[in-house]
């Protein structure tokens, strides 16, 4: 225990902003220049100094960069949506568990997504967008409140044309010409194998509902993998915001078999 | 080794002891108690053996030595980023005169800031290295104490053990610098620690607590009870939660500071998250966190129970919640009793 010996593991590294691009009005794509190599579902925290932290997932990666999808909803997230390429913020990680590769191998796997839910997710259907021989099928299901909040137009455009994919809005407006409806209403619509391997990432509510779905359609607790959102503060099992029963969600989440999830009682 | 002190002893060795060394202590602070005309014993600097207070519990727990309540973690300025330095008073060796309940309470703290997660943290670390303890020696329990029922009325990991008795005062010497210390200022006789046996209470921990209690009407009863003040957890001796915080200098905004501070699980805000969500909003399944936390997925997780009954968080709280009571009352449940 030689404190002088041990990295700062508190310390972020700077990162420059490489682009910014609006997905809506509220939700912007940062492109960051970071050696960072996360893997699907984890996250990072992105502070700026004098502001504060936050924990953001990753919503892709390539070399020499990460992307985060950040909503302004709070106090970082605010000023972060004032930053302009060039600008630097600063970054640690990546955080938690992702989602497990080696598991869905094989299986037909069926994402299901609401709002911001689909941030984390996207790097892994683009993964699979360019190997689509590693699953036997996959299916999409996403959701967004309307047709004004849909994020990675241009990605879900694509994957639309690559596999099945029920794109839905809870309230439509004019013009419109989608579906309408919780993502919930349209699990039955999934044609789905026994042993079909199913992620659901959304808003708690959502997730709820939306495994309950599944679980009604013959689907195994084992099947089904569902990334929390709690108050991952520290990353690191340090600060306790995040802690669950016995479970640490910034250590052994955010993504969680449900089989563990469902006996995880705040 | 062990040794005999004469109290004129035991003061000299204390006063060459603090020329190398901080040294802390349960200090009185006259009329500073939470009702008028009491004194608050909490920990302090000792610079002397008539500073020491050997027959009251601290109100407050020895932790605050090597995890402050408030500590800077680096410093901006104009986009560069300063990791804090100790001050050099704070980099001497440090010495804690504590209970065997807060020593225990020193590795439930290690555990959470140096084992758990994928690395250990620097700021506890860079303070705990340097801190030693002895053990001051309980003959007898305060009210409210359960160290027994929690396995840690005994300790370990300590220099040195002292207990005054007979007018002497008696020292075991583990290492250095107290087998010197005892050589110069005391005389060689066999010392063996005492430990409390009995204590007045006693809890018994429930060997596993269903999720299906998480719904159970005893906690309704804290909903309403509970204020969310926090002293609970502010006093406990292994809370170890913080919040981070971002500050810049009024006078330069270019300038400004990450630190840490104490959070409690008790108090509003713990789980607020960006967009307005939130978890455990009711302060009864606040209280439900923090009971089982204490008493049962710290073991899960750690092999051992986090709560290391020296009955600070009953003392301190103004609605007279009883933790022993809560964990009996547990306990009678998962055994298929009605509960107290």
């Amino acid at each position: 225990m030689i404190a002088n010996q041990i990295a700062n593991p508190y310390l972020p590294a700077p990162a420059q902003v490489l682009a910014i691009q609006p997905q809506t009005g509220v939700d912007y794509t940062f492109r960051l220049a970071t050696d960072i190599e996360p893997a699907w579902g984890q996250f990072v925290e992105i502070s700026l100094p004098g502001v504060g932290e936050a924990p953001i997932s990753v919503s892709d990666a390539g070399p020499g960069y990460i992307e985060l999808t950040i909503r302004r909803v709070g106090k970082v997230t605010t000023a972060l949506h004032q930053l302009k390429p060039g600008d630097t913020v600063y970054l640690r990680g990546p955080y938690g568990s992702g989602f497990p590769r080696d598991e869905f191998a094989g299986h037909q796997l069926v994402v299901a997504a609401g709002g911001t839910g689909v941030a984390p997710v996207k790097g892994l259907i683009n993964y699979y967008a360019g190997h689509p021989g590693e699953l036997a099928g996959l299916n999409l299901l996403l959701g967004f409140k309307t047709p004004a909040d849909i994020l990675f137009r241009t990605d879900i455009e694509r994957w639309q044309g690559l596999f099945p994919t029920i794109l839905t809005v809870d309230q439509g407006q004019a013009g419109w010409l989608g579906k309408v409806g919780l993502v919930t209403e349209f699990v039955k619509e999934i044609p789905l194998k026994n042993d079909a391997r199913i992620i659901v990432v959304g808003p708690p509510l959502m997730i709820k509902f939306t495994v309950a779905e599944f679980i009604k359609c013959q689907i195994k607790p084992e099947q089904i993998w569902v990334s929390l959102e709690r108050r991952m503060h520290c990353g690191l099992g340090k600060c306790g915001h995040c802690k669950i029963n016995d479970v640490y969600v910034c250590l052994e989440g955010p993504v969680f078999n449900y089989s563990r999830a469902r006996d995880l009682v705040d | 080794m062990g040794y005999k002190l004469t109290p004129a002893g035991l003061a000299a060795l204390l006063d060459e002891l603090v020329t190398s060394r901080r040294v802390f202590g349960p200090v009185r602070y006259a009329g500073k108690g939470r009702l008028a005309g009491t004194d608050l014993i909490t920990y302090g600097p000792v610079k002397g053996l008539a500073d020491v207070v050997w027959d009251a519990r601290t109100t407050f727990s020895p932790k605050e030595v090597f995890f402050p309540v408030k500590e800077s973690l680096f410093y901006f300025s104009h986009g560069e980023i300063t990791e804090s330095a100790l001050k050099a008073s704070e980099i001497l060796e440090t010495v804690v005169f504590l209970r065997a309940c807060d020593l225990n309470a020193v590795t439930r703290l290690d555990k959470i800031f140096l084992e758990n997660g994928p690395a250990a943290d620097n700021y506890y670390a860079r303070r705990r290295q340097h801190t030693h303890f002895v053990l001051m020696e309980c003959q007898e329990s305060f009210p409210g104490c359960f160290c027994v029922s929690m396995g840690t009325n005994r300790a370990t990991g300590h220099q040195a053990a002292l207990r005054p008795e007979g007018g002497y005062y008696l020292l075991q010497a583990l290492a250095e610098p107290w087998l010197s210390l005892g050589e110069r200022y005391g005389q060689p006789a066999d010392v063996e620690p005492v430990w409390v046996q009995k204590n007045s209470l006693t809890v018994k921990v429930p060997d596993r607590v269903d999720t299906s209690l998480f719904q159970h009407e005893l906690w309704r009863e804290y909903s309403s009870r509970c204020i969310a003040c926090g002293r609970c957890t502010l006093s406990c001796p292994t809370c170890s939660c913080f919040s981070v915080q971002d500050i810049f200098y009024r006078d330069n905004p270019e300038r400004g500071e990450r630190r840490r501070v104490w959070a409690s699980c008790q108090i509003d805000g713990f789980t607020d998250m960006a967009g307005g969500h939130k978890v455990r909003e009711d302060r009864g399944e606040r209280m439900r966190f923090k009971v089982l936390h204490k008493i049962d997925d710290f073991r899960r997780r750690f092999g051992i129970n986090m709560c290391v009954g020296c009955g600070r968080c009953e003392e301190v709280c103004p609605e007279y919640i009883s933790f022993a009571r809560c964990v009996n009352t547990l306990s009678q449940l998962m055994n298929g009793g009605a509960g107290a």
